[in-house]
């Protein structure tokens, strides 16, 4: 039994990497790689490259007659920005403030949600509230906003009440609206807020907000300057993920709006997919992500993380 | 100090552990209320669903008029042209995505987690982006790729991009998974004599089994609901949300919310399941 105890040391890494010599460093410096090679080669040939050649297609000039060649056609950006037949700006601009509502229903519908299963739910239960809060997840994105527009509609059970309540006039209508559209996009990315949110205040020391009490902080002191500083990053961690899903989301918009919500996502998917304008469409899709990560850039700034990685 | 310490006892009514507030919530109806209101609110669309898959209209579009009970629309799910095909190319690349996934991201989740090296930053920054990126975007620059390198779209490249952002997903699980674990198992494996391949496939991998299955069926999940990449790179194939939203625009036949059903429940018996297999993994330690 000792000499089994004794020789165990000499099998461990760290001495190995001392004594080892070149090959059995070699062996160790590559194998992360052989581990990894796979997984890397695909990142970078179907998501790395493309994105890059994302950038390349939008420099091409052509029609979808003759085909499109790469020429550095950067004047592809200022035609949008300036003088552009189709108002890209605006579908862009419209779609940012629909993606801004939709973060800000979920942060207020979602936190009290995240609150109420961390701090005022017993353990046994926690989990069937949170598998609560993710279930419209099981039924797929389509059809679940698909059905929001078939309850909706004007024939639908919600406007027929409404009507004959003589609440709404005969041509009051909800599909069609922006309230519509960020109210679909709030719905199928609740849950997105309320996890990092619900994990961010699972991690709260309840000793912080006793201390809190102690020091003759009231409830609204309390809430204000210990618990929601330290839900920040849950906060972050949600508005990052659904903020940019909302951003470019073409269906909601389609199966619940009309002609005048109209945003960038169903434009980038038109431009490519109908009109075949693919140097436009490419264009489109670059200058979302560089505003994107601009805005969420100085959001981080301005409001800070701590340890966002491990929310997500 | 003594007049801190004799505040205290008053202060401290509430043991530690308990859930805070749980004296007031007789008191306090609010938070219970918004969360089943709300909750409420996200079940419309699923009961809707339910309800009306059941519906026997007589048009072969969804209608609100409940036209009385039927099995019908069950027992002919296949009678729409092209919806079972496409409910099945999607449960195929599903399950192709989700094995392939699994054996790409497993090793590089390992790589990532277990090892020091140069490219361990920019590689964890392209997972991380490759689940942040708008699905808009990510869609778009495939379809510049593919385009660009002479790759016929189809079944082919849906399975690759579905891949791609599921090895993501995959990643994401297998490191939580692993940082969780620790080495010392490992360790012990190689004390005792074993290879590292031995200690990978007698000790890593069991023990990284409920992780990969977990990894496995969110990205099953994901692909089989993915419309707005999909949408891009699918050329002339119809996966099943695709389908959906081409028959939303004009009504959807009643068979696509029986589907949407099986998939629910399908769906909530894994969830239900997995609850159950990790309560009682808990309870046995």
């Amino acid at each position: 039994m000792t000499a089994v105890v004794q020789t165990a040391p000499l099998g461990r890494a760290p001495l190995d990497f001392k004594e080892g010599g070149f090959r059995r460093n070699l062996k160790r410096h590559s194998t992360p790689y052989l581990l990894g090679l796979v997984g890397m080669a695909w990142l970078l040939i179907l998501f790395v490259i493309p994105l890059i050649s994302g950038l390349a297609v939008s420099l091409m000039s052509g029609n979808p007659q003759d085909g499109y060649t790469f020429t550095w056609n950067w004047s592809v950006y200022s035609d949008i920005f300036v003088n552009s037949d189709v108002p890209y700006v605006t579908f862009l601009i419209r779609g940012l403030v629909y993606a801004a509502s939709a973060t800000i229903v979920t942060i207020i519908v979602g936190f009290p949600l995240a609150y109420f299963i961390a701090f005022r739910v017993s353990r046994r239960w926690k989990n069937a509230l949170l598998l609560l809060v993710t279930l419209s997840f099981f039924v797929s994105f389509v059809i679940r906003t698909d059905m929001w527009a078939f309850v909706l509609s004007d024939q639908g059970p919600v406007l027929t009440v409404l009507r004959d309540l003589h609440l709404a006039s005969k041509d009051f209508h909800i599909l069609g609206t922006a309230g519509a559209v960020i109210g679909g996009l709030a719905y199928n990315d609740l849950a997105f807020m309320v996890l990092p949110i619900y994990v961010a205040l699972e991690r709260i020391d309840p000793r912080l907000i006793e201390a809190s009490a102690d020091l003759y902080g009231n409830k609204t002191n309390t809430f204000m300057r210990t618990i929601l500083p330290l839900t920040r990053s849950g906060i972050f961690a949600g508005v990052l993920l659904v903020f940019i899903d909302c951003a470019g989301d073409p269906v909601n918009a389609s199966l619940l709006g009309g002609t005048h919500t109209y945003v960038i996502g169903q434009a980038i998917q038109d431009a490519y997919l109908t009109n075949q304008q693919y140097n436009v469409a490419a264009a489109l899709s670059t200058i979302l992500m560089i505003v994107l990560g601009i805005i969420l850039f100085a959001y981080a700034r301005i409001v800070g993380t701590d340890n966002i990685e491990d929310l997500v | 100090m003594t007049a801190v310490l004799e505040t205290e006892p008053v202060t401290t009514a509430q043991p530690v552990g308990e859930p805070i507030g749980e004296r007031r919530d007789r008191k306090r109806p609010l938070l219970p209320i918004i969360y089943w209101v709300v909750i409420g609110i996200t079940l419309i669309p699923i009961l809707v669903m339910i309800i009306y898959s059941f519906n026997n209209t007589p048009t072969n579009r969804i209608t609100f008029q409940w036209h009385g009970f039927t099995f019908y629309w069950y027992a002919n799910l296949t009678q729409v042209s092209g919806l079972g095909q496409s409910f099945l190319v999607s449960i195929e690349i599903a399950v192709l995505a989700a094995i392939i996934s699994i054996a790409v991201g497993v090793p590089l989740a390992m790589a990532l987690e277990r090892h020091r090296f140069a490219l361990r930053g920019p590689l964890s920054a392209v997972v991380f982006a490759d689940i942040a990126a708008p699905s808009i975007v990510v869609g778009a620059a495939s379809l510049s790729f593919f385009l660009s390198a002479g790759v016929p779209l189809g079944y082919l490249t849906i399975l690759l991009v579905h891949v791609t952002f599921c090895i993501a997903y995959v990643v994401v699980v297998i490191r939580a998974r692993l940082s969780g674990m620790g080495h010392v198992l490992e360790e012990a494996a190689g004390d005792l004599g074993a290879n590292p391949l031995t200690a990978f496939s007698r000790v890593t991998l069991p023990l990284l089994l409920p992780g990969m299955l977990a990894g496995a069926a969110l990205a099953l999940a994901m692909s089989i609901d993915d419309y707005v990449i999909t949408s891009f790179v699918a050329g002339p194939t119809v996966t099943f949300p695709l389908f959906v939203y081409g028959a939303a625009k004009v009504g959807l036949p009643p068979q696509v919310l029986c589907f949407g059903t099986i998939i629910f429940l399908v769906a909530l018996l894994i969830a239900l399941l997995n609850a159950v297999v990790t309560r009682r993994g808990r309870a046995a330690r």
